[in-house]
């Protein structure tokens, strides 16, 4: 009986802040700004497979949070005796050619992966986000010359323009990134540049900038939030591609370096034994697909959210 | 308060060039209420666009509060000029809070005090405090409306420009609002610019009016005359038959009126 009573006590406690989040009559900032959350988080979760995506995602964050508590071995620890060991209850993935645990590689190996894709993104969508916004809002010469270079960089297939930058630069994984990253925000800027132009003439910019607000209060306060969803939208499905070139440059011996645990990395490495020991490459590639798959799933899911021409979220 | 002397505005340029308003002339007295009517196109708008400082490209003097006004307007202005636009659905900024929109003026001028401001601001305009974390699209179109209203008057301006406030609503909301603007009018002693193709809306608020076709002001009358129906321009007298409503004999004696291009 008190189980059940704290049970409803529970369930109504829910109720309430199910309520307070719901009210159409916000009593302040943060219940509104809550409220409009909430309601984004209902339509995400009916999303079967953006569900299917976050899970994917945070599988991933955890792996990588946890990855030393996780992982069975040792991800670079050799073991000559054990190499290149199929499938077993002791190496549930297998063993490489130097018999490093394929399971614990992958899981270390999650690390690196967040990693380039978390600096990716927070290098290239602010840059992207800030140049297509001054583009579109100021126009002009400043539009043209920013344009023009944006122009430049998209008309190079993004794997050569990386390959060109690290071998300029010099392999590893900082400067994959670096790479990655200046190849990943001309699109933005695109994306920016072009809700920009539509929401420049808009009524509510009109009376701010009738209110005295300059451009730089403009651009930050009321330009801005509205790229903001599409940008968001984009950068998530482009987290396959980065993940994908990361992994191209680690296969090239252009990225991550021997000994880490880099997915792209390892494919290259077990393609010497495709034939034999498929698991090598297969297990990182299966990871790669895995990972990028779940991140389109998420885009696909926000798009649905954050759409800004859906009104009345 | 407002002078107006043989304002000219180009759009375009060379033989593509068109001039939205030719040689307009009028003045508003302090608290006084000057309506300005004619069909879409006709220049009114423009006119607008030019006294509050968005349209930079024009030719004439425009004199506000005894000073001339240039191209480019300084904070003092905005707090002296404020404008509240057609569409409520387009002129509040969808991502915004009631309570931002409202404060951010507060904000740009640092006038302090933001909270008593806006709930002062948001009364004035008839709406209780529970409407100030709502955002636009949790409000019905005349609540929008009050909302640019409350932000257009948050500055505590002397004149306050209306570009068709009330022709994106529905009727019944339109009389709301003009009330709304006619008490607030009163009570502030703001002067208004009102701008509207709606004859009955510009006769119901205004003292003078100003007809416009192709540009051009072709009279200049009081409301009087309008109720009447004794205006002097064949235009403005086919601007008040259209009024009436549809009629297979006013359309047939329309006739086009040549512009001053």
């Amino acid at each position: 009986m008190t189980t059940s009573s704290a049970n409803s006590i529970a369930t109504h406690r829910h109720d309430r802040l199910r309520q307070w989040l719901l009210s159409t009559a916000p009593r302040s900032r943060r219940q509104a700004r809550l409220g409009r959350a909430y309601i984004a988080w209902l339509t995400f979760i009916e999303n079967r497979l953006a569900m299917i995506g976050l899970g994917i995602i945070i599988v991933l964050v955890a792996a990588a949070a946890l990855a030393p508590i996780i992982a069975p071995y040792a991800p670079n620890a050799p073991n000559l005796a054990e190499r290149l060991m199929p499938m077993s209850s002791a190496h549930w993935l297998g063993t490489d050619e130097l018999g490093r645990d394929i399971l614990s590689r992958i899981i270390h190996g999650s690390r690196l992966t967040l990693y380039v894709i978390v600096l990716v993104a927070i290098i290239a969508a602010p840059v992207g986000l800030l140049i297509g916004t001054v583009a579109g809002y100021i126009g002009g010469w400043l539009d043209v010359v920013l344009m023009r270079v944006t122009d430049i960089f998209l008309a190079f297939p993004k794997l050569i323009l990386a390959l060109a930058f690290v071998s300029a630069l010099g392999p590893g994984i900082e400067n994959a990134i670096i790479a990655i990253a200046i190849t990943a925000w001309p699109p933005y800027a695109r994306i920016a540049r072009a809700e920009t132009i539509t929401i420049r003439k808009a009524d509510f910019i009109k009376a701010a900038r009738l209110q005295g607000a300059g451009p730089i209060r403009l651009i930050w306060g009321h330009v801005m939030p509205l790229c903001l969803s599409s940008l968001i939208v984009r950068v998530t499905l482009d987290m396959a591609g980065i993940i994908l070139t990361a992994a191209g440059l680690g296969f090239l011996g252009l990225g991550a370096q021997p000994p880490l645990p880099e997915w792209g990395a390892m494919i290259s490495s077990g393609r010497k034994f495709m034939l034999d020991q498929w698991w090598v490459a297969a297990m990182p590639g299966v990871a790669i697909f895995v990972v990028s798959l779940g991140f389109n799933l998420l885009g696909d899911g926000l798009r649905d959210v954050l759409d800004p021409k859906a009104e009345g979220r | 308060m407002i002078s107006v002397n043989g304002l000219d505005v180009v759009f375009g340029r060379g033989h593509r060039a068109l001039r939205a308003v030719a040689d307009a002339s009028f003045e508003v007295e302090a608290g006084g209420v000057y309506g300005i009517v004619g069909e879409s196109g006709s220049g009114k708008s423009t006119i607008l666009n030019v006294l509050s400082g968005l349209n930079r490209r024009w030719n004439g003097t425009v004199t506000i509060d005894g000073e001339r006004q240039g191209q480019r307007r300084d904070q003092d202005f905005h707090k002296k000029v404020q404008m509240v636009f057609q569409d409520p659905y387009g002129s509040l900024h969808p991502r915004h809070t009631v309570d931002r929109i409202l404060s951010e003026p507060v904000a740009i001028h640092g006038l302090g005090q933001a909270e008593d401001r806006v709930l002062r601001a948001l009364e004035e305009v008839g709406l209780g405090p529970e409407f100030r974390f709502r955002y636009p699209h949790q409000l019905s179109g005349g609540q929008r409306q009050r909302v640019a209203v409350a932000r257009a008057l948050i500055l505590e301006p002397r004149i306050l420009l209306l570009d068709e406030p009330t022709s994106a609503l529905d009727v019944s909301v339109q009389a709301e609002v003009l009330n709304l603007l006619t008490g607030l009018q009163r009570r502030r002693n703001l002067t208004y610019i009102l701008v509207s193709h709606d004859l009955a809306v510009v006769a119901h608020m205004c003292r003078r009016i100003a007809v416009m076709n192709r540009g051009v002001i072709v009279e200049e009358l009081g409301v009087e005359t309008l109720r009447r129906r004794a205006p002097e321009h064949p235009y403005t007298r086919q601007l008040l038959d259209a009024s009436i409503g549809y009629n297979r004999e006013a359309v047939a004696t329309m006739e086009e009126f040549e512009g001053g291009v």
